[in-house]
């Protein structure tokens, strides 16, 4: 009871802190639900998606997109908390530091830091150091690591006590997959004694579950293990690079998105309404859409994020957290990205209103008095929306990618905020390094890779769901 | 001596992801050709006779096999031929010409290089000689100045050009048998003809055995020897082309034949009615633009001065070979075009100069019906949005249980079933759904009609089914066509008056029975002498 108590007053004494990207994304997944929630209104637009859930691999990476907007979302949930009452002073004051909901789950990982690097795993440092026997004779080698295997009585044990720890976790984990699949089975045995007969077109449970079991075991596996050991090693400042890894996936999942979400009103506005008004409407368009495309992009992002580096040197006073300041050149990042790349589906979109504008029942409506937006809206929209499903997918990954490439010049994201792109932009000098220190960039590609490969996978079930052609 | 020898030839679609068990598209057929014989393989769309041909080749697409059956060409099994070996037999001893000119030529290379590469590669030829051959094959298919025009691309030629440098490419390495798949389809009726007496005189100077495979019945009455008549992937009948024509025994061939044009019935004016629409000196100019600042350098006069009337309850055909400003006529008459000039009158009123608010109105009394049934219905709507969408529009029908019970009235009598409203065009057959695209055009209760081909993508059969349905509506719901079409063989069925264009301009316009028994106008003559006809 005293423990409840204490932990309340812990909960109370913070102070929630909200960033701009905080609100974005907590908007956008408002906005995704009430989207679905319009969707099961409409009956046609049901039974698609309802195609696209019931593919087998559609439904496991939306499964897997889900679990990283879920870890993006508790690592948007931001506080303060209180620093230690100074003597004499009533007020409170609160650490400079931003954490979020995430980093209470991983705490585990984030108060670990060895001195520098380390491989995963080990259980010595990667450098040599000098060092002192008790008789007081200096020698030089690799220490033992601070956080990690300080409780193996024998070295020898390592790798039996990984296996043995392996082996815990995936009890563990076979035991709560257990639980919530049986828990799962048996609500939906009660259910379909009522209606016997919808059982016949049902979701691919097995590969549901067969995700989510995969998902909690790795979840048990990294937990259990972390616990002793640096799982992806440490970076050059003894930092897990597991915790850098994953903080890093609400970076990836939000400049992905935002900056896609950004490019979509520009270029379907402006696509459209170049292809379906065509005169002066195209001219204008054409004339805009050339020229930002002959300026080269790195150069328009580089000048843009060196201005919001001079704004916000300017104005010291409205940046008065480091967490605000990465938090408002990342947004001006995405926006930056998403007004520079919308010329590419702006064209796509454009050549296939031409197209779509020509054809019999563009023509038909027009005949029948159908003014210009019910036509934009019901006949040319829907025939292109295919297309900008599939350039939100790979623009999603462009972007994900592009912002390694933006922090490889020095122009993406603060080197204080968690990005693969830092990471890979820091572990690129040590690539050349014998032997290779690999992790950093193995760990940002594996997570990378998981989440673009879901993203396309899923858009490739889409489009084959709403194709008209390939129904 | 048999060159071509089928036995029990059988084409079977794959299992694949949609479907367990392999479907017989093609029920074994057996046919024979001899040298200097030309035998037509008709039958409508979907019937196998493309198939047919594509296996004598060996070209099937992949997710089709041969499942049974054996193909002899001039004493070779080529079934039992690796793939090699049957390169060399495709194109030296059996070649192909596509019913699209357009696309069977690769647009970024001059006829020289085309017809040069076939003899390259088959004959070894080169220099001087290639040259000479590629002339003289150019003489042959009848294009006059072969010289000059070797270094000319295909946007250059016609569409009979093309279609004769085709024939000359397929003809370039002397095969034996010439597979011909709707040769002349994708061509206006004039230069049909010369594309079937180039074939005529083609396989009598060189005995050249041709399989013609078409779906019109005129074009096997005019050249097969021999006609064999698929029907579902069956023929269900052959035999030599003039016992077929004179005593067809199958029913299908019979229902085939009877789509021939019949000269000799034409529809009668109706008593003289108040005019509906007129036109008079209509013109649709189309502005050419060049240089930065897109000035306008001078016009396309699509359409360069016509005047029409057409009457309640009448239907006008608008006759015309592709290009000759037929289809923007229609556009200008539904303010679709600008006019460049003239005046239009719908019901004594003047319309041409409405704004296109005041033209709604009258968007409830003019309707038009497309030629594709596949582009004029958008494939994201259902059935009942397609229909209703005018409705809507023009303010028909406000009230959604009455409308509701309207569209269904609606799809029955246009020969649908009620059920029908929540499916997707994509369900439907092409006859279904030009009879969708009636529906929604009378959904909104017109005045006037403008069909823009609406048979012309659809197998005669069913071309006669809708013709059928459009005519009852006429008499039940006083309605006036502009029908405009290339395909003189209907009119006889269908229109009341008739006008000729070419080039823009009206050259004749009269009765039908005036216009199709005694034209005044050397073009239509050279039409309708054109119009392949039944022999009997």
């Amino acid at each position: 009871m005293n423990e409840l108590v204490s932990v309340m007053n812990e909960l109370l004494s913070i102070k929630p802190v909200v960033l701009w990207s905080d609100v974005l994304i907590y908007s956008l997944v408002v906005s995704l639900g009430l989207f679905f929630y319009q969707l099961s209104k409409n009956p046609l637009a049901r039974q698609r998606w309802r195609a696209v859930f019931h593919s087998r691999a559609g439904v496991a990476s939306f499964i897997v997109i889900l679990f990283y907007l879920l870890i993006a979302l508790l690592d948007s949930l931001h506080y303060r908390e209180p620093l230690e009452k100074t003597a004499g002073s009533d007020e409170v004051h609160y650490s400079q530091e931003v954490r979020s909901v995430l980093d209470v789950v991983l705490t585990e990982l984030r108060n670990k830091d060895e001195k520098t690097y380390s491989a995963p795993f080990a259980i010595y440092s990667f450098a040599k150091e000098n060092m002192q026997t008790e008789d007081g004779v200096v020698y030089r080698d690799f220490p033992r690591l601070a956080n990690a295997g300080q409780h193996l009585a024998d070295e020898a044990d390592h790798g039996m006590d990984i296996f043995v720890r392996s082996m815990k976790a995936l009890l563990v984990a076979a035991f709560i997959s257990a639980v919530i699949i049986g828990l799962h089975m048996a609500w939906r045995h009660r259910q379909q004694h009522g209606k016997a007969l919808i059982a016949q077109q049902t979701l691919p449970w097995g590969t549901i579950y067969l995700t989510l079991s995969a998902l909690v075991v790795t979840c048990c596996w990294v937990l259990e293990l972390s616990k002793e050991y640096h799982i992806l090693g440490t970076d050059k400042v003894g930092q897990d690079v597991l915790y850098w890894s994953i903080k890093a996936i609400r970076t990836g999942v939000l400049i992905g998105t935002l900056a896609t979400l950004l490019t979509l009103p520009l270029a379907i506005v402006l696509g459209i309404s170049a292809g379906y008004f065509r005169g002066w409407v195209d001219d204008v368009v054409q004339y805009i859409y050339t020229t930002l495309s002959s300026v080269p992009g790195i150069l328009l992002i580089a000048v843009s994020v060196l201005l919001i580096d001079v704004y916000i040197e300017t104005h010291p006073e409205k940046f008065n957290l480091v967490a605000i300041r990465a938090d408002f050149k990342f947004l001006a990042l995405c926006f930056i990205l998403g007004m520079t790349s919308w010329t590419g589906l702006c064209r796509l979109l454009r050549a296939e209103t031409l197209k779509v504008s020509q054809l019999d029942y563009v023509q038909a409506a027009h005949a029948f008095g159908v003014g210009h937006n019910r036509i934009i809206y019901r006949h040319i929209l829907p025939n292109i929306t295919h297309i900008i499903l599939i350039a939100l997918v790979l623009d999603f990954s462009v972007f994900v990618l592009a912002e390694a490439v933006l922090s490889y010049i020095g122009v993406g994201v603060d080197p204080s905020m968690a990005s693969w792109g830092n990471m890979i932009n820091e572990a690129r000098s040590e690539l050349s390094r014998d032997p290779v220190v690999w992790w950093s960039v193995a760990a940002a590609f594996v997570l990378m890779f998981v989440l673009v490969l879901a993203a396309n996978l899923f858009s490739d079930r889409v489009r084959d769901a709403f194709d008209p052609r390939s129904a | 001596m048999e060159l071509l020898k089928v036995e029990n030839l059988s084409i079977e679609l794959l299992p694949g992801k949609y479907q367990q068990a392999g479907r017989l598209l093609v029920k074994p057929v057996s046919f024979s050709i001899q040298a200097g014989e030309i035998l037509a393989l008709v039958g409508e769309s979907g019937s196998g006779k493309s198939l047919t041909s594509l296996a004598l080749m060996r070209l099937l697409p992949e997710a089709l096999a041969i499942r049974s059956g054996r193909v002899q060409l001039a004493g070779t099994e080529v079934f039992d031929l690796t793939e090699a070996q049957m390169n060399s037999v495709r194109g030296r001893m059996a070649a192909m010409v596509f019913q699209e000119p357009q696309s069977s030529l690769n647009p970024v290379q001059t006829i020289e290089q085309q017809i040069g590469e076939v003899l390259r590669l088959h004959k070894g030829l080169s220099g001087a000689a290639l040259r000479e051959k590629i002339i003289s094959l150019l003489h042959e298919v009848g294009i006059n100045d072969a010289e000059q025009r070797l270094g000319w691309y295909p946007h250059q030629l016609s569409g009979g050009q093309k279609q004769r440098v085709v024939i000359a490419i397929a003809l370039a390495c002397e095969p034996q048998l010439l597979i011909a798949d709707e040769p002349t389809t994708a061509l206006d009726v004039t230069i049909q003809k010369q594309i079937l007496e180039l074939l005529n005189e083609l396989r009598r100077k060189r005995q050249l055995a041709v399989l013609l495979i078409t779906h019109d019945m005129g074009v096997v009455a005019q050249m097969a020897d021999r006609v064999a008549v698929m029907r579902d992937g069956d023929i269900v009948e052959q035999a030599v082309a003039r016992e077929f024509f004179a005593a067809p025994t199958h029913e299908y061939s019979r229902a085939l034949i009877h789509s021939l044009p019949d000269r000799r019935h034409f529809l009668s004016a109706p008593a003289q009615s108040e005019p509906l629409l007129q036109l008079k000196d209509v013109r649709v100019w189309f502005a050419r633009r060049k240089g930065i600042l897109q000035r306008v350098v001078g016009h396309t006069k699509a359409v360069d001065g016509i005047s029409l009337t057409i009457g309640r309850g009448e239907t006008l055909a608008l006759v015309g070979e592709s290009g000759s400003g037929k289809s923007t006529a229609g556009r200008a008459i539904l303010s679709l075009e600008p006019l460049a000039g003239g005046e239009l009158y719908f019901a004594g009123k003047r319309i041409d100069q409405l704004s296109q608010r005041q033209f709604l109105p009258l968007r409830k009394r003019i309707q038009v019906i497309f030629q594709d049934p596949f582009s004029s219905m958008n494939p994201r709507m259902n059935v009942r949005d397609i229909l209703a969408e005018g409705m809507i529009a023009l303010k028909v029908e406000p009230d959604a249980e009455k409308r509701e019970q309207r569209l269904q009235a609606l799809l029955q009598r246009v020969g649908l079933e009620a059920a029908h409203l929540d499916r997707f065009p994509h369900e439907f057959s092409g006859g279904q759904r030009q009879r969708l695209a009636i529906a929604r055009a009378i959904a909104v209760e017109p005045e006037l009609i403008i069909c823009d081909e609406p048979t012309s993508a659809l197998d005669v059969s069913i071309r006669g089914q809708v013709l059928q349905l459009l005519q009852e509506l006429q008499q039940e719901m006083g309605l006036s066509y502009l029908f405009i079409t290339h395909d003189l063989s209907i009119i006889p069925h269908l229109a009341h008056r008739v006008a000729v264009m070419k080039d823009g301009v009206i050259v004749e316009q009269g009765d039908t029975g005036q216009i199709m028994t005694a034209p005044q106008h050397d073009y239509t003559r050279s039409l309708l002498a054109s119009v392949p006809v039944s022999p009997v």
